[in-house]
């Protein structure tokens, strides 16, 4: 806001969503664009339009979501922008809601752009509004990259919100720049090269670059949030050390050896890969230098830091000794665990329940992102592996010869995101498989932002509504059936009649997500269990969290949306509606 | 004054809010103020911890041992991130139990004795304050508000003023539920006083 975005273009994803609905807040305000796209190319691409009409652009997504989006970015840099441009990337050491840890930084590199690395909410409000600046300046994207620990803090951070006005101007037609036909690109590739040069220059200059020297021969090169942790680790346990904080990719030559040179031992802390630390290693002349980093082993090559695990670190090289015993050891493993589940009334639930009574424990089920990945724990997830991904996997089983059923589950949005294609692919090229679109009217996992199923625009106006059915129908599937997750008979005997047929089906199971359903105020009824209770245990087997055991017979607690699917599996109907709530 | 707090739970108790309402607190009295959660599975039912430093100048994780304050929620996420509790800092639990999915089924884990684990968390750490935040939340008129009768308690060592807690959950709270969070909150504050005594 504060760097003056114009549009701002996004794809939903932990931990990088929050960006984006708070520049939704804001947008009506302040008067520029918001869209969240169907995925992160789009996005991307949107942006680009953007840019070179002349508006500054953010686009914002999770890590993995640059993947989808790479390909746009890797000529971007070649062709350069107009309006500012700023890829916000948000990282995810140790993996707390990604299906795995990436270093963009590496993206960055790759695509041969600067890339700024805040260690500090504060610091990433400030890199956010110059990046703009340094975008214009060298005329190429910039990425902003965060992690965990930064998206996910919230902080006192003091912003000047002088909004600069009107960047607009509009496209100029320049075949030479934004045509990257082969005799185009080979120019564009060596003016590139050129302007690491400019890059270079221009970041080593920035204050997030920080040398602060001591009188030890011992220095610490460290970026992020690491930074941070390793100050804090310093300071407990009396350590005196040099730092060099870099905020800055690529990191200046001239910088590191300034730094190094009253150095005889360094150690580097950066979470994810040994990024700077390949930089280090580069740079160096010193031959007498000792370099303690995770290609030596010495800091951890996985997984999110913290001040413990600098403090580890430090005290295996300085030979002191650390504490690393709980404080009561006997108690932690008398803890249950407590994984996230499907909510009390989640259509996922009776969806899952209903597959798994006409396909049994034979069938295979690949999956997709979403809520629904937790459908792992009623059995009803086999393969996960990244957006899209359950269609096509489910496709290329059927062609690797597997005669067993494949019934894959694939969430609405995710299904817009990157489900499309794959379904084409599996109908064109003859599969035999079951596709469960599992619509919950939002994407629900990263907190029920809309998306082009809902009809509602991320500022709240109505759109229009993409069809699911016809969708599907147009990729040329000719067996669509759809049904409503909560009458649990019905579902189960449409997927009885999907099962006798050939070729791809699709189900669509439509029914709006139940926090979503509670967040709307819908009404709802509440249901009990009644003396008839037999306790067989079936509505247990269901594994909703509004349904316990007292030891004799099922009950029903305070959590249930009352959805009525129990009810139906009851044996003996003794799960009914509370009578004063009907 | 710096002051280190963990907050644990059990998703959809107003952890969040709560982080919120303290931060919101600390901007008003111009102190800096730092908070990690994790969530995004978090309104799942799953375990949730979240670090609040004031006055902090390092990064938003709180060392192990380090933290003046643990309020945990619910007796097994308490324990879970007593860790990271400092033996001269102040346990405030609540020990209204929710049952983990783990545990529906006999055999496979059971919830252990809360009497139990609260004999061993004494046993540790010198100060610690055990109450039912659901039976004086039930009373202050919604069991939504256990986060509230919680923060109540706390209160009482935050290095915060009572006024701009109060005027935080005011700015924060919809405003048909400002009064049933504010008894909530009183319910907390009181129960401290009197426990003292």
């Amino acid at each position: 806001m504060e760097g003056g975005v114009e549009g701002a273009y996004a794809y939903p994803g932990t931990p990088s969503s929050e960006i984006m609905e708070k520049l939704i807040e804001l947008s009506g305000k302040y008067r520029f664009y918001v869209e969240w796209s169907t995925n992160e190319k789009v996005a991307l691409e949107n942006a680009i339009g953007s840019s070179w009409g002349g508006k500054r652009v953010a686009v914002i997504m999770k890590h993995v979501g640059l993947n989808v989006a790479s390909d746009p970015l890797m000529s971007l840099a070649y062709t350069g922008i107009k309006g500012g441009f700023v890829l916000v990337v948000a990282d995810d050491p140790f993996s707390h809601s990604s299906q795995n840890e990436q270093d963009s930084r590496i993206y960055a590199k790759f695509a041969q752009i600067p890339c700024l690395d805040p260690s500090s909410p504060e610091e990433a409000n400030r890199m956010a509004s110059y990046s703009f600046e340094l975008s214009e300046g060298l005329n190429i994207p910039v990425m902003l990259r965060s992690t965990t620990r930064i998206s996910h803090t919230r902080s006192s951070v003091e912003i000047k919100m002088e909004r600069k006005k009107n960047f607009s101007g509009k496209f100029e037609k320049n075949s030479s720049q934004w045509v990257v036909i082969p005799a185009h690109t080979r120019r564009l590739r060596v003016k590139l090269s050129k302007k690491q040069k400019h890059i270079k220059e221009a970041l080593e200059k920035l204050p997030y670059n920080k040398l602060e020297e001591s009188n030890s021969r011992f220095g610490i090169i460290t970026s992020g949030v690491s930074y941070l942790y390793a100050k804090e680790a310093v300071a407990s346990l009396g350590i005196e050390a040099s730092f060099l904080k870099i905020g800055a990719y690529p990191p200046s030559e001239n910088m590191i050896n300034k730094f190094l040179e009253k150095l005889n031992r360094v150690l580097i802390i950066e979470e994810l890969t040994p990024f700077v630390e390949e930089f280090v290693r580069v740079y160096t002349k010193k031959q007498d230098l000792h370099i303690w980093g995770k290609l030596t082993g010495d800091v951890p090559e996985t997984g999110e830091f913290s001040p413990d695990t600098v403090k580890e670190v430090l005290s295996k090289i300085f030979r002191r000794p650390f504490e690393e015993k709980s404080i009561l050891p006997d108690l932690d493993k008398l803890l249950p665990p407590r994984p996230p589940v499907l909510c009390a009334g989640c259509p996922h639930r009776a969806t899952f329940y209903a597959i798994s009574q006409v396909f049994g424990k034979k069938a295979i089920y690949p999956s997709d992102i979403g809520c629904y990945t937790l459908g792992l724990q009623m059995g009803g997830v086999d393969t996960c592996l990244c957006m899209g991904a359950s269609i096509t996997i489910s496709s290329g089983l059927y062609k690797s010869g597997e005669k067993r059923e494949i019934v894959c589950t694939i969430g609405d949005s995710t299904f817009l995101h990157t489900g499309i294609p794959g379904l084409i692919n599996a109908v064109y090229n003859n599969s035999r498989i079951v596709v469960v679109i599992l619509d919950n009217e939002t994407t629900a996992m990263t907190g029920y932002q809309p998306h082009p199923g809902t009809g509602i625009t991320a500022q709240g106006e109505k759109t229009h509504k993409v069809s699911f059915e016809k969708i599907v129908r147009a990729c040329g599937v000719s067996y669509v059936e759809t049904i409503d997750p909560y009458n649990l008979t019905e579902s189960i005997k449409v997927f009885k009649r999907v099962k006798e047929e050939s070729g791809v089906r699709v189900v669509i199971a439509k029914r709006v997500c139940a926090l979503l359903a509670k967040k709307l105020d819908m009404k709802r009824v509440r249901f009990e269990v009644t003396e008839e209770c037999i306790g067989c245990q079936k509505c247990l087997k269901f594994g909703c969290p509004a349904i316990e055991w007292n030891g004799e017979k099922a009950q029903i607690n305070e959590q249930c949306s009352g959805c009525g699917v129990c009810a139906q599996i009851c044996p003996v109907n003794s799960i009914r509606k509370k009578n004063n709530e009907v | 004054m710096k002051f280190d707090l963990i907050i644990a739970g059990v998703g959809g108790q107003g952890i969040i809010f709560t982080t919120n309402v303290i931060g919101r607190a600390c901007i008003k009295e111009g102190k800096k103020i730092l908070a990690a959660e994790t969530h995004g599975m978090a309104q799942r039912g799953g375990s949730v911890e979240t670090h609040i430093r004031i006055g902090t100048e390092f990064g938003p994780l709180i060392p192990k041992k380090k933290a003046d304050a643990l309020l945990g929620f619910e007796p097994i996420e308490a324990l879970r991130y007593s860790h990271f509790l400092s033996r001269k800092g102040i346990a405030i639990i609540n020990t209204e139990k929710i049952i983990p999915p783990s545990c529906v089924f006999p055999g496979k884990f059971t919830y252990p004795d809360v009497n139990y684990l609260m004999s061993k968390i004494k046993e540790v750490f010198g100060k610690v304050i055990i109450l039912n935040a659901l039976k004086l939340a039930r009373e202050s008129g919604s069991i939504m508000t256990v986060n509230m009768v919680m923060l109540g308690v706390l209160t009482n060592y935050l290095p915060l003023e009572k006024k701009t807690i109060i005027q935080a959950i005011k700015e924060l709270v919809p405003e048909k539920l400002i009064e049933a969070n504010l008894r909530a909150f009183e319910k907390g504050v009181n129960f401290y006083l009197t426990y003292k005594s």
